[in-house]
């Protein structure tokens, strides 16, 4: 029952793994795979896998980006909530109910849709340096991207803040810290110590959501898979792929958040 | 400036505005939410059970399940389950002799909503199963309970306030994925929206218009869920106390 009562199963001893069900599962998930290679159509994939590759660069990079800008927000989103004055906590507030009330797909449209018919109207935007950018769909899929993340960890990290022992934050100021260093010090790292396995949670969650922006024109690999399967009519086998691909970013990252967690020293009470 | 940008007679109910077809859009997210998260609730308590209490197969099956639904984009899998879905059935029906079959895009939203649900509320069902203490389950043995009646009387009442929190986080999930059916072409919310958007030009009305029902949907679900919750959890020490 030990390994049931933890949400992430911790891998058990090989011995214990390797029960004899376990052999023939594995043997049929084998044969599955070795059908599938021999029993598909594949003869598509060397035409495609260049922007295939490419898609996949452009996944992880939308990922890291605004997983990046979107925590970077979000600290200070869940501190005003926590200590902030009225005037910066009912913003915020209302900024992670709205993110969070309404689907992805949707601010992801009012953002592309809706700004870009509206900023071709002023001519000053059209002159800006910026225009070049605001004309392709990437950055409207980033900012989306990044409001929404935002908006799911402000509140993660509220919780992270409140939840800190007020006495550690009283023995920084009684120690003489100023309320940034003690925000630096101790705060923030209890917080984030807090926070890392939901996040690690949180960034699959970004993860899956990243191929909404395919629906933006932005060429990722949920758009490289649907696009060849309009131009060869190959139906499961570049869905299956995908799959396969998201499996394997998704394992990559419970790994590095892992390895992350492991770096940090807790005392279990 | 904002009032002369919006143009409030395309938000009427009757045809000339769009009003009507959007809170026909909101019904029908409604209705596979519904249907997908009951769906989903049946699964996960049939998932949650393997996962405890089945033999060693069942287990690794419900793992595997539940890992792989969960690591793949629910977008990826809309897409693979509503195609292999529905030319599954077309194939048995087919075989059968019944020629091809049109399957309803209500009846695929609700299964594929319901298929990923499934895996969520599983793990779910499992930790509150696994907070009860677990000496109340041993008594209902000992008094000879059947299994189902145990499920009735014991488990799934005792369970329900470990539950409730997490349940309440997949219903507003529920809500949001059926967005994702958009993508096949079903009239929920975000396509008709974007149906009406592309008819009139007027983008932002209409995403602000739904992005406003979808958050009074989320809202008034918060308050059912909050009272749900409080009803759950009659009888039991609040929370926060150090009892």
């Amino acid at each position: 029952m030990s390994s049931e009562t933890s949400i992430l199963p911790t891998p058990p001893r090989t011995s214990a793994w390797l029960q004899p069900h376990r052999i023939v599962l594995i043997l049929i998930a084998l044969g599955l795979v070795i059908a599938s290679a021999c029993f598909m159509r594949w003869d598509w994939l060397p035409n495609y896998l260049p922007i295939a590759l490419e898609g996949i660069w452009r996944t992880i990079w939308l990922l890291v980006a605004s997983a990046a800008l979107g925590i970077m927000l979000a600290v200070p989103l869940g501190l005003v909530q926590v200590t902030g004055p009225m005037i910066l906590s009912i913003p915020a507030r209302t900024f992670c109910t709205i993110i969070r009330g309404t689907p992805l797909l949707l601010q992801l449209w009012l953002l592309y849709y809706g700004l870009g018919s509206l900023f071709p109207q002023f001519p000053w935007i059209r002159e800006s340096f910026m225009w070049p950018y605001l004309r392709q769909a990437w950055p409207y899929g980033l900012l989306a991207l990044t409001l929404s993340f935002a908006g799911y960890e402000g509140e993660v990290m509220r919780g992270a803040f409140a939840g800190v022992a007020r006495g550690q934050l009283e023995a920084a100021r009684a120690f003489g810290m100023s309320r940034w260093k003690v925000f630096r010090r101790i705060w923030l790292p209890q917080a984030v110590q807090r926070a890392l396995p939901t996040l690690a949670g949180e960034t699959v969650l970004q993860l899956k959501a990243t191929p909404l922006v395919a629906t933006i024109t932005v060429v990722d690999i949920y758009a490289v898979a649907s696009r060849v399967r309009q131009e060869t009519f190959v139906v499961y086998e570049p869905l299956l792929l995908l799959a396969l691909v998201y499996l394997c970013i998704t394992g990559i990252i419970v790994f590095l958040f892992r390895r992350l967690e492991a770096r940090i020293p807790t005392r279990l009470g | 400036m904002a009032a002369d940008m919006i143009n409030w007679g395309l938000l009427a109910l009757d045809p000339p505005g769009w009003g009507g077809v959007l809170l026909g859009g909101l019904m029908n997210s409604i209705k596979i939410a519904l249907g997908g998260y009951s769906l989903g609730l049946v699964l996960g308590t049939f998932g949650a059970f393997g996962k405890l209490y089945g033999g060693p197969v069942t287990r690794d099956l419900m793992e595997v399940y539940t890992t792989l639904v969960r690591a793949v984009p629910e977008l990826v899998l809309i897409l693979l389950l509503y195609y292999a879905g529905t030319d599954l059935l077309n194939r048995v029906s087919a075989a059968l002799g019944y020629g091809s079959v049109d399957i309803s895009g209500l009846a695929a939203g609700i299964f594929v909503i319901g298929v990923v649900q499934g895996a969520y509320s599983t793990e779910v069902l499992r930790g509150a199963i696994l907070a009860i203490p677990q000496g109340q389950i041993e008594v209902a043995r000992a008094y000879g309970m059947p299994p189902l009646l145990m499920l009735r009387r014991i488990t799934l009442p005792a369970m329900l306030p470990f539950a409730i929190p997490g349940l309440a986080n997949l219903w507003l999930i529920a809500t949001k994925d059926t967005a994702l059916l958009a993508i096949v072409g079903f009239n929920e919310l975000t396509q008709t929206t974007r149906t009406a958007a592309g008819a009139t030009k007027a983008y932002f009305t209409f995403f602000m218009a739904a992005g406003a029902l979808y958050l009074a949907l989320t809202l008034f679900s918060n308050l059912i869920l909050g009272r749900v919750e409080r009803w759950a959890r009659r009888g039991l020490p609040p929370v926060g106390s150090t009892a």
